[in-house]
């Protein structure tokens, strides 16, 4: 299947715009719950707000990592047998990594945030916190590796297989609070636990969750398609730069080299 | 195989006997740090003393990445990879080959570092054996964990930069457990120095079975 360069296609469609109109009305409504409507914690008071962003951000980097992990095997398992070597693949496995990133980083600065109010200090070398760094700077070296020049073909079977190791990072970031002792509280809602929450702060946490979502998905496909532009952009200048070269007049030595 | 290891293993340490970058630059480079270390805590002798392990782990993080770099900066620069690729020799011997020649050398650098850090930062061996078994333990991981993600940047125009930054983040466990074992068997405090150790053990153990799975696939495309 040849690769698509409709560019029309690589630029916002109604669909997409009404993903991010919905994107900006849930942002504002999850303002207004987290801020004013949910009631305060009985232990933390008013800090407890950050919750609502904090959490879901790294709900929605764990999910960008998965999208990309997932991506990676579909793009090593075939980019050698499709004619377009299964690049939409690669390019979904990088915009979602780099959505990753940015939530990981999200949660990091709202982590450091709350961990002032609570814990009295930005910064605390508990195995939650270190592990996440960890996980962040691992990603980040995914990103450099994406963006070396190289063979794109080539240096997306790279980035894949390190993305797939990289992916093992996630579930000890995610268990670390139950492997180890650590300063940071227990994950606020797990898969068969009783949640750690309920009322008004679960359904404003869960509605977090939801439009945090949606701006993730939002930046992907956006992030996406600016990859693909990038990529038909450095297409034409290739080809723009062969046809002056073509057009070029012979210089006299060259000329003359030819004669001989 | 295992001919085929120990054949690949003796190449690189005849390169390096050879050439001397190990001995002549990257040994004295790591003891500098040790001193830098000494000058940066102003020669704090109970700071020193603390700290200790994991100065020790730092250089040896440092030391063992210039030897990564250099460990594939041999392969690249002659082409040699194209050469593997065309030869019977198996991927997997390749990278046993070169983590065995990567451990020998990371452990003749941990053989002159922990003199050093004994006599320079005063402090005292309380468990031979667990310093020992750490020792071996980190050089371990830290060989395959190199050789994996060595491969990954090696052939790119940006590897010298590129490998710490791949490279360290997959290194932080390692050097956490051997700061951690290091610390039990310097007797700078009571910890459980076997478990740290027993981690680098399972460090390098997903690694290799990784590097065995993906080395020649990542060979392939260096």
């Amino acid at each position: 299947m040849p690769e698509r360069t409709d560019d029309s296609k690589m630029t916002a469609t109604p669909l997409t715009r009404v993903l991010g109109i919905l994107g900006i009305a849930a942002s504002v409504v999850m303002a207004v719950l987290g801020l004013f409507i949910s009631p305060p914690d009985v232990v933390q008071g008013e800090a407890v707000r950050m919750l609502y962003l904090h959490v879901p951000s790294i709900w929605i980097a764990y999910g960008s990592f998965v999208l990309t992990s997932i991506s990676s095997l579909l793009f090593l398992a075939r980019s050698k047998r499709r004619e377009d070597s299964g690049r939409h693949y690669d390019r979904l496995a990088g915009s979602a990594a780099e959505v990753g990133v940015v939530f990981t980083g999200l949660t990091l600065i709202t982590g450091m945030l709350w961990g002032k109010v609570t814990w009295g200090t930005y910064w605390q070398w508990d195995a939650r916190l270190t592990t996440t760094v960890l996980l962040f700077v691992t990603y980040l070296g995914y990103l450099a590796l994406r963006r070396l020049p190289a063979d794109p073909v080539v240096r997306g079977r790279r980035a894949a297989v390190m993305a797939l190791i990289s992916f093992i990072n996630v579930p000890i970031v995610h268990y670390s609070v139950d492997w180890w002792r650590t300063l940071h509280q227990k994950a606020s809602l797990s898969v068969g636990r009783r949640p750690e929450i309920t009322g008004e702060m679960y359904w404003t946490l869960l509605y977090s969750a939801l439009t945090v979502t949606i701006v993730g998905a939002w930046l992907i496909i956006h992030r996406y398609r600016v990859i693909r532009l990038e990529e038909i952009r450095d297409e034409e200048n290739l080809k723009m730069l062969i046809s002056s070269r073509h057009q070029e007049k012979p210089t006299d030595s060259t000329a003359a080299g030819e004669v001989s | 195989m295992l001919a085929e290891v120990l054949l690949l293993a003796r190449k690189d340490l005849r390169i390096e006997r050879r050439a001397k970058v190990a001995v002549g630059q990257v040994a004295p480079l790591t003891l500098l740090i040790v001193v830098v270390f000494a000058f940066a805590l102003d020669a704090n002798a109970p700071l020193l003393e603390i700290g200790a392990g994991g100065l020790y782990w730092v250089a040896v993080l440092y030391g063992g990445t210039l030897l990564t770099q250099r460990a594939f900066e041999i392969e690249t620069e002659g082409g040699n990879f194209d050469d593997f690729k065309m030869s019977p020799i198996k991927a997997q011997s390749l990278f046993l080959g070169k983590s065995l020649s990567l451990f020998i050398q990371i452990c003749a650098l941990e053989l002159v570092l922990t003199p050093a850090i004994l006599l320079l930062y005063d402090v005292q061996v309380a468990e031979w054996l667990l310093l020992i078994a750490a020792g071996v333990a980190g050089a371990v991981a830290f060989s395959v964990c190199g050789v994996l993600w060595g491969v990954m940047a090696a052939g790119l125009r940006v590897r010298s930069t590129l490998l710490p930054l791949l490279l360290i983040p997959v290194l932080a466990p390692v050097l956490l457990a051997g700061s951690r074992a290091f610390e039990t068997a310097l007797g700078i405090r009571a910890d459980a120095g076997w478990s740290w150790t027993s981690l680098m053990f399972v460090i390098a153990a997903v690694h290799t079975v990784v590097g065995l799975a993906a080395f020649g696939f990542l060979l392939e495309e260096s």
